[in-house]
């Protein structure tokens, strides 16, 4: 019998009441300083009984709360994967940059957890030289970062290239997901990630061919277009955007990079928003993790503007549509 | 099939074929325990899966909210009334085809004692489906805002219209037979 999610959807339900409210944002905002930022947050729950002090920490603690709940509610099920494939590829980014700058700083600085492989593992893999350790395309493109750090010495190019072959996987992993809205995460993940490294290209100096090499095919986008606007500047990339189907990110992108970022964020809300009104299947579940992860990632910006000293205008622009 | 089953179908095969009045005599009271056994089984089955859906979402909510205990489970519960409903016509006609009480119908009879059950069977067995289904959407409902309960709890009475109208027709029926 195909499983229904009715018992997660329901406890999910409840833990969607917990979730800040734009109200909650508009507090944080307004909060004159970092300690306050953080003692609101505390008094909404926020790192539990034994809250920590540091914000970095109580963020943490947050992201831990959100994957316990999942693996809770989900044990030893491989549905959330797709949302854990970025990590993977960000710990194989730093296992390999380690390796070729001989860094000997702490791996907990530089891995991060909730991957859907160990981050010592990883490491392991690109030390031991032993790739196929990890998944197939994971180890083709760990073994062409590897070979081009090494003749170039060009981190950014390793960067691009393991970017690429993340947001591939993540495609990839999103056409077979067994729910829509991994799809539409992994869509939208990749579009933001499409027209942010256009607008990066845009007055670099690159060559059409290695701005459209590293681009990811995806649905909505004419990455021969798309090329052709970052050659000829932010204007035109914008100008093209209004065209397709993210024209909302047109407008954004025009302002700045945090605009887009934010207006990025806000078009996957809107898109797993219908999530809210199901209750069999396993949306509400996914829907949760993106809108919690979202919403950490907005809490972890306001923080460090208090922390920075950033007057409200400048955070305004990073304030994210809630979920709820 | 089975060896026993086979068995027994072919010897009330030859007894009927040997003695037509034997047939004509047991077939009403075969036809209205089809009846009776429809009324029973299919309402019953939708209950058990409304209740059942009602009961996974109230376990979600009460994981967090324990609190909301009594007013889940009154949403839990709604989907169950079908199979009760089922049972009530299944007792009425029990209590006339001479197996409670009364006298065996004759096959004509046996059959409008089936189509008389038939309403509350199948309405019952989809509208506790789909009224376990609106009860886990307004246990949701109550999971986000416990003060909507009033609310919460007439969605699903909606779907309870129905069932109460095919049982209205069925006891209807199988009273007046």
């Amino acid at each position: 019998m195909k499983k229904d999610y009715i018992f997660e959807d329901a406890r999910i339900r409840v833990m969607e009441t917990g979730l800040l409210s734009k109200a909650d944002f508009e507090q944080l905002l307004a909060e004159p300083n970092y300690a306050a930022a953080i003692a609101y947050l505390t008094d909404k729950g926020w790192g539990g009984p034994d809250a920590p002090k540091n914000g970095e920490a109580l963020l943490r603690a947050e992201e831990k709360a959100t994957w316990d709940l999942m693996e809770e509610l989900l044990p030893g099920s491989d549905l959330l994967d797709p949302l854990r494939l970025t990590r993977d590829y960000q710990n194989l980014k730093a296992a390999i940059k380690q390796l070729y700058t001989g860094s000997a700083l702490d791996p907990e600085r530089l891995f991060v957890e909730g991957g859907t492989i160990p981050p010592a593992d990883i490491r392991r893999a690109v030390e031991e030289q032993d790739l196929e350790r990890l998944p197939e395309a994971m180890a083709k493109a760990a073994a062409e970062a590897t070979e081009v750090l090494a003749r170039t010495g060009d981190g950014q190019l390793c960067d691009t290239i393991l970017d690429k072959a993340a947001l591939t996987a993540l495609l990839e992993a999103g056409k077979t997901a067994e729910d829509p809205v991994l799809q539409e995460y992994a869509v939208v993940t990749a579009v933001s990630a499409d027209i942010r490294t256009a607008l990066r290209a845009a007055g670099s100096g690159r060559d059409a061919e290695t701005i459209r090499s590293m681009l990811v095919e995806v649905e909505g986008l004419d990455l021969a277009a798309l090329t052709e606007a970052a050659l000829n500047g932010r204007k035109a990339v914008a100008d093209y955007l209004s065209l397709t189907p993210y024209a909302s990110l047109s407008a954004p992108l025009g302002r700045s990079m945090s605009a887009l970022e934010c207006a990025c964020d806000d078009l996957l809300t809107e898109r797993i928003r219908p999530q809210l009104f199901e209750s069999e299947k396993p949306g509400p579940l996914i829907a949760y993790v993106i809108a919690r992860e979202n919403e950490i990632k907005c809490v972890r910006l306001l923080l460090s503007g208090k922390q920075n000293g950033l007057p409200e205008e400048i955070l305004r622009e990073s304030l994210r549509n809630s979920y709820v | 099939m089975s060896p026993y089953l086979t068995a027994m179908l072919t010897s009330t095969a030859t007894a009927m074929t040997e003695n037509p009045g034997l047939m004509n005599d047991k077939l009403g009271i075969v036809y209205a325990l089809i009846g009776v056994a429809l009324a029973t089984l299919l309402a019953g089955i939708g209950s058990a899966i409304g209740v059942g859906m009602g009961g996974r979402a109230a376990a979600g909510v009460l994981t967090e909210k324990p609190e909301l205990f009594a007013k889940v489970l009154i949403l839990q519960l709604l989907p169950g009334t079908q199979g009760i409903y089922g049972l009530l016509v299944a007792f009425v006609a029990l209590g006339k085809i001479g197996v409670l009480g009364g006298t065996a119908p004759d096959a004509q009879t046996g059959l409008l004692y089936l189509a008389a059950c038939l309403p509350i069977a199948f309405v019952g067995l989809l509208s506790a489906i789909h009224q376990g289904k609106t009860s886990v959407a307004s246990i949701g409902l109550l999971a986000k805002n416990p003060s909507t309960f009033g609310k919460a709890m007439l969605l699903p009475a909606m779907v309870e219209t129905y069932a109460i109208l095919a049982l209205l027709v069925s006891i209807l029926t199988v009273s007046n037979l």
